[in-house]
């Protein structure tokens, strides 16, 4: 029987969704479920897992207060060491990415990173090359670490009563600290959870165009903002915002990309959403192979007289 | 001040890339091989550290003697020294790491720079994986890296905005996308490069047990999406939006 440990993401005291995918996929492949809360005043961030948990560790300890990799694998270890966690899963997020791998080589684990399906126990699907590829990996080792491509599982049934119990956390000595965190303050939806997404590429020709263009249509939409890689290099909008292979993936209800080509790179991010528009004045752009609805028109032209006409739509 | 950087041997970023007939892997034949995009930005930044501390910048692949044209091509850059540790079997991060702790226990760096993922099994393992076995703090998908006084600050490109962390050196750091724009290799540098010395190393010379604890047993194209369709206008587009698609 398996025995999983889902690793809590979470943020400003309240658990970070994607961590719900974690545990869809543990689900997936059945037994026991534990989760592991690290940090100081956590209670609420436990009673969010309870539901989907037999039980709920929390490691309150002042070493593992901020996010650090080091003192946080540790600590995450020691619990799947004491549990005998035969899984060790989190959510593919940039956290996770940055974590796992150091708790995996602590327990001498196999790793599979953003996996996009279970397949059994031991075996799982992900990208590879940009998406291109789809490869099917076995992980042999007796403990198996897993981060989880948030896009790719719906919520998890939730009807466990799990009890919440104090972990003895020994964050052990840490080369490493946290300094600080300068947050992209923004009053619009996370892209990781926004139903809209609109995206702006190099055809906006400027910071300007994401203001004129972007932002306008955003707002009626309620819409998050992304990016292709080229306009976050430049510096327009905050690296935040980079949908893609090496950015953030997203699989909104609509998706729509402004003045992108459509690089393998970017469409890696964005491929999964529901419904993709792309308006663009090249009638080859690659984005069109994957666009559900494509505009071939001057973008500085179109999207103000789309920004009106959604307006009206809504209304 | 010592830098280690690690290069792997990937497809061109602009490489189309297919499966083979038999499914067993993706077409190599033809495909241009280029040095790990990440990897580049970090032989950069480690050139770019060493104009401001002095020191030395040694590079290091593993895999199979092709890598050698990668080595050159950091060699080119401005690295110093090179290093291959020769395997042409098939490896996980955790061998890779294993490996990685070795050469860093002979060569102490005090920086290990890594890109933060190959853009071929885009796995993002290795370097936290060496951190963890050497004890070391790190700094991934670095954005600023500032190096003074027995410690690097690293700025990282986190969910949600820029994250700050100190490591005291020896750290293990990988590079984002944002961190530099590397440099094109020189003709004189192009030229200096193949004098400069490129050790080889045997892995079995390693005495390390690395036996797949992660192996790809398949590979698929994924499912290709249905080609949509073009629309004339505005109006068009909002009314399909609405009726068709219900997106709005
Ligand atoms: C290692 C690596 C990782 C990468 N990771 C990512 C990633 O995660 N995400 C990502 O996005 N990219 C990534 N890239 C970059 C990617 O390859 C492309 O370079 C990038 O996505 C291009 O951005 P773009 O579409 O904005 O710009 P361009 O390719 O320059 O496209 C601009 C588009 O705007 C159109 N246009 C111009 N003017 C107008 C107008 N007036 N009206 C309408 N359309 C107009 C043009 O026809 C063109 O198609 C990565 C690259 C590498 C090498």
């Amino acid at each position: 029987m398996a025995t999983h440990l889902i690793v809590a993401e979470h943020t400003g005291g309240k658990l970070v969704k994607a961590t719900l995918a974690a545990v869809s996929a543990a689900q997936k492949v059945g037994g026991t479920i534990h989760a592991i809360v690290l940090g100081q005043g956590i209670g609420d961030v436990a009673a969010e897992l309870a539901p989907f948990a037999a039980t709920v560790h929390t490691a309150e300890h002042p070493g593992v207060k901020d996010r650090a990799a080091q003192p946080w694998a540790k600590v995450i270890a020691d619990a799947a060491t004491a549990i005998g966690a035969t899984h060790v899963w989190a959510a593919a997020t940039g956290a996770g990415k940055d974590l796992m791998p150091r708790v995996a080589i602590r327990l001498d684990a196999g790793m599979a990173s953003d996996i996009s399906a279970v397949v059994n126990d031991s075996t799982f699907k992900r990208p590879m090359w940009a998406g291109n590829i789809t490869g099917t990996v076995a992980v042999s080792s007796a403990t198996k670490v897993i981060t989880v491509r948030p896009t790719e599982f719906a919520a998890p049934a939730a009807g466990a009563a799990g009890t919440i119990a104090a972990f003895a956390a020994d964050p052990g000595a840490s080369k490493m600290s946290f300094v600080s965190f300068d947050a992209v303050v923004s009053d619009r939806p996370a892209l990781s959870d926004a139903r809209v997404i609109v995206a702006g590429g190099r055809g906006l020709k400027g910071p300007e165009g994401f203001k004129t263009i972007v932002e306008p249509m955003a707002d009626v939409l309620s819409a998050a903002i992304g990016a292709s890689r080229a306009v976050c290099d430049a510096g327009w909008v905050p690296n935040d915002w980079q949908v893609g292979q090496t950015g953030k993936v997203v699989a909104p209800e609509l998706y729509i990309a402004i003045g992108i080509s459509g690089a393998i790179q970017h469409v890696a991010g964005m491929k999964g959403s529901k419904c993709i528009v792309a308006i663009n004045k090249e009638p080859e752009a690659p984005i069109f192979q994957v666009a559900d609805y494509g505009l071939v028109a001057d973008l500085f032209k179109v999207c103000p007289e789309l920004t009106e006409a959604l307006k009206a739509a809504k209304a | 001040m010592k830098f280690l950087v690690t290069v792997k041997r990937v497809t061109d970023y602009e490489a189309k890339i297919k499966l083979k007939a038999d499914k067993s892997g993706i077409v190599t034949d033809g495909v241009n091989m280029i040095m790990n995009p990440f990897d580049e930005i970090a032989v950069e930044e480690a050139l770019r550290q060493k104009e401001k501390h002095g020191g030395e910048v040694v590079v290091l692949s593993i895999g199979s003697s092709d890598s050698v044209a990668q080595l050159r091509s950091a060699l080119a850059m401005g690295a110093d020294r090179a290093i291959l540790v020769k395997n042409d079997g098939e490896l996980d991060a955790n061998g890779v790491a294993k490996i990685l702790q070795k050469i860093v226990e002979k060569e102490a760096p005090d920086v290990v720079l890594m890109g933060k993922q190959a853009i071929d099994d885009d796995n993002n393992q290795a370097a936290q994986m060496l951190a963890e076995l050497l004890g070391w703090g790190q700094g991934t998908f670095a954005n600023t890296i500032t190096i003074d006084g027995g410690n690097a600050t690293i700025v990282r490109e986190a969910d949600g905005g820029l994250e700050t962390v100190k490591c005291s050196l020896p750290c293990v750091i990988t590079a984002d996308l944002r961190l530099n724009e590397p440099r094109y290799a020189s003709l004189p540098g192009i030229m200096k490069a193949k004098k400069k010395p490129l050790d080889e190393v045997e892995l079995s010379s390693l005495g390390l047990n690395t036996t797949l604890k992660v192996k790809v047993v398949g590979y698929e194209e994924p499912a290709a999406k249905q080609a949509g369709q073009k629309v004339p206008d505005v109006a068009t587009l909002v009314h399909k939006l609405k009726t068709e698609a219900k997106a709005i």
